[in-house]
């Protein structure tokens, strides 16, 4: 198990390594010169080429590399050539919204995608099987900028139920304000006892993360089908079926227990790729979190926060991929072999 | 030698019923043959666009400002955009851009993995130690991040759009490939093509390749849906296709400006890219049962 667990962190190292010489290369090709666009609109040559020998540009490739990877290690990204300042204090910012979106969407995905698969896999080839898997097929092919665009045309003008975007209602926050303590504004709200503060963050937090759920939902109810309908073929199963254990019981508990494994995996998985799709959600739902920060580094082609971010969530992505394949093995001997 | 060759022909005709066996599988399902019938209509679409779009020379950007922002009625069904270009020529011609994007990323992805995989496979040892390690290192990124942060450095236009989609993708073809070439080399076909005294080159490309494509085609085919979403995202945040050509992700994206009143740009062109990529996926997801010898027992048996 030990063995396993270090030979996975080795070559999670490598992984990192290989991950910031690719980031590296990419801030290397762009096409326009860091040093200029550091400085801004028509900067003087002088003071180009003071920038430049200030930001090491001058340097053989290998050393600038060098000198990227220590930064890197002291958990410095650079800093954005819009507001000069540091790319690791913007992301510090912009993340407790993000999670925010991220945890509640991961919690709908689950509580949504699993029943459904479970009862697809019940109701194998029925009409209602049909449903559930086109449901689930539809969830993971919308695409999520266009998704919410209908959400807000249906709820907020249509039907007036759900505010458009943004994480709080202006008014609320200026009447009752929420003292910021975790940085999640339902939490803090709730911990302080802010009811109406509590009531407009729901009311904002409901559409983005149905939309954010969506593509999770879909291949979670599409996982746990698959692995319910091998489970439900094993031995044991028609074996609690002859002691006469209730048909809900078999299902949700003895079945599902077992199945669990591949949908737990798909859901970390799932949670990791959300950070790409809150580019989109957050663009349009106005929402204040990391894919908003990314996106509108896209719009001012400001490169540091790009590839700030960019290495950020890669490192996320390989250590949440790495802690759910631990978990797995930990949890079911049959895969320790690694 | 006879002999073998009728045995290769024996194998061939059973292939043949075995597809038949496999399509009649996959046609059962009727999710998959509603897909079936969509990617249909789409394909025809695309090659007849110039032909169908009522408005063929506002469906390539020509404006036409004294209609514009025209809602869904009987000269423009689907209404008209800011620039007073028919939604519906646009969405039509738009499916040919995007079929068109999506096979060049498939034979861009094609011709980095399929190659490296049959290296892979073929010589073994270090080369495929290195080449799957690299392709291990591709996959550990997330997908869509990765090809906005190629993207972004590269500058934004459809090309760069299409190498930024294929680098995170080409990895699964090497794969795919690799386990193929890795059972197909110990084949005695393999082997008398190295008696004769073929060359390396020779027996990998005349008598491994072709032998590994049709999985290699199957993978494509159900990719395209995943491919066509990713360009429609790199194209919403501007950095796929660049304007005036007709492309579902920026009209969405264009749409943006206007839609709480003007709703039909975004709605229809979103509409094209969702039931687009649900056709491909409702497909993918049915061959994948008919291909899962598991799942195909079940079915037989019902």
């Amino acid at each position: 198990m030990l063995r396993y667990i270090i030979k996975r962190l080795i070559w999670l190292a490598f992984v990192l390594l290989g991950l910031c010489a690719i980031t590296f290369t990419l801030s290397r090709i762009i096409p326009s010169d860091p040093a200029a666009s550091y400085l801004g609109p028509r900067p003087r040559p002088e003071q180009v080429e003071k920038v430049r020998v200030q930001l090491g540009l001058d340097k053989p490739l290998y050393v600038q590399f060098a000198y990227y990877m220590r930064n890197l290690v002291h958990g410095d990204l650079g800093e954005s050539l819009r507001t000069h300042r540091p790319v690791l204090q913007g992301i510090w910012e912009h993340l407790p919204a993000s999670l925010d979106l991220m945890i509640t969407a991961i919690f709908i995905a689950l509580s949504v995608g699993i029943p459904l698969g479970v009862l697809s896999a019940k109701k194998e080839n029925t009409t209602l099987d049909h449903l559930t898997r086109l449901f689930s097929v539809a969830n993971v092919s919308v695409p999520s900028f266009w998704l919410a665009m209908i959400f807000q045309i249906v709820f907020f003008r249509w039907l007036g139920i759900f505010p458009i975007g943004g994480r709080i209602d202006t008014v609320v926050n200026l009447v009752s304000p929420i003292k910021q303590i975790t940085g999640f504004y339902a939490l803090d709200a709730l911990i302080t006892g802010n009811w109406a503060a509590l009531k407009s963050t729901l009311s904002h937090l409901i559409l983005p993360s149905i939309t954010l759920a969506a593509y999770s939902t879909g291949l979670i109810a599409r996982m746990t089908r698959s692995t319910m309908l091998e489970v439900l073929r094993e031995d044991y199963i028609t074996t609690a079926r002859a002691y006469g254990i209730s048909e809900r019981e078999i299902l949700f508990v003895q079945a599902l227990r077992n199945a669990l494994g591949p949908t737990l995996t798909t859901a970390g998985l799932c949670f990791a790729f959300m950070l790409t799709g809150t580019f989109f959600v957050e663009l349009i739902f106005f929402w204040p979190g990391l894919g908003t920060y990314t996106v509108n580094a896209i719009f001012l082609n400001d490169y540091p926060v790009i590839m700030g971010i960019t290495i950020i969530m890669a490192v996320f992505y390989v250590v949440v991929n790495l802690a759910v394949d631990i978990l797995l093995a930990v949890a079911n001997p049959r895969i320790r072999l690694g | 030698m006879v002999m073998e060759i009728q045995k290769t022909k024996h194998n061939w005709l059973n292939k043949g019923r075995e597809y038949w066996r496999g399509m009649n599988l996959i046609l059962k399902n009727p999710l998959t043959t509603f897909g079936l019938g969509i990617i249909i209509i789409l394909v025809a679409t695309a090659l007849l666009a110039p032909h169908l779009a009522p408005y063929p020379e506002q469906g390539r950007g020509m404006s036409n400002l004294k209609e514009r922002l025209v809602p869904p009625g009987f000269r423009h069904p689907f209404g008209t955009d800011n620039l007073g270009r028919d939604i519906l020529s646009r969405i039509i011609i738009g499916a040919r851009t995007s079929l068109k994007a999506a096979i060049a990323v498939v034979l861009i992805v094609i011709a980095i993995g399929v190659p490296l995989g049959l290296i892979a496979g073929y010589f073994g040892g270090k080369v495929d130690e290195i080449i799957m390690r690299f392709a291990d290192m591709i996959l550990a990124f997330p997908s869509l991040l990765l090809a906005i942060a190629i993207v972004a450095s590269l500058g934004p236009n459809l090309l760069n759009a299409l190498i930024a989609i294929s680098i995170p993708w080409w990895p699964w073809y090497t794969r795919l490939v690799r386990s193929q070439v890795i059972s197909l080399k110990e084949m005695q076909f393999v082997e008398s093509a190295r008696a004769i005294g073929a060359s390396r080159l020779r027996i990998m490309f005349r008598h491994i390749l072709p032998n590994c494509l049709s999985p290699v085609i199957v993978q494509a085919t159900l990719d395209m849906g995943y491919i066509i979403l990713s360009l429609a995202s790199l194209g919403f945040l501007g950095l796929g296709t660049q304007p005036p050509a007709a492309d579902w992700g920026v009209m969405v994206s264009d749409g943006r400006e206007f839609f709480l009143k003007q709703w039909w740009i975004s709605t229809f062109s979103g509409v094209a890219i969702f039931l687009t990529v649900l056709a491909f996926n409702l497909l993918g997801d049915g061959v994948r049962e008919a291909l899962d010898p598991k799942i195909r027992w079940r079915f037989q048996r019902k």
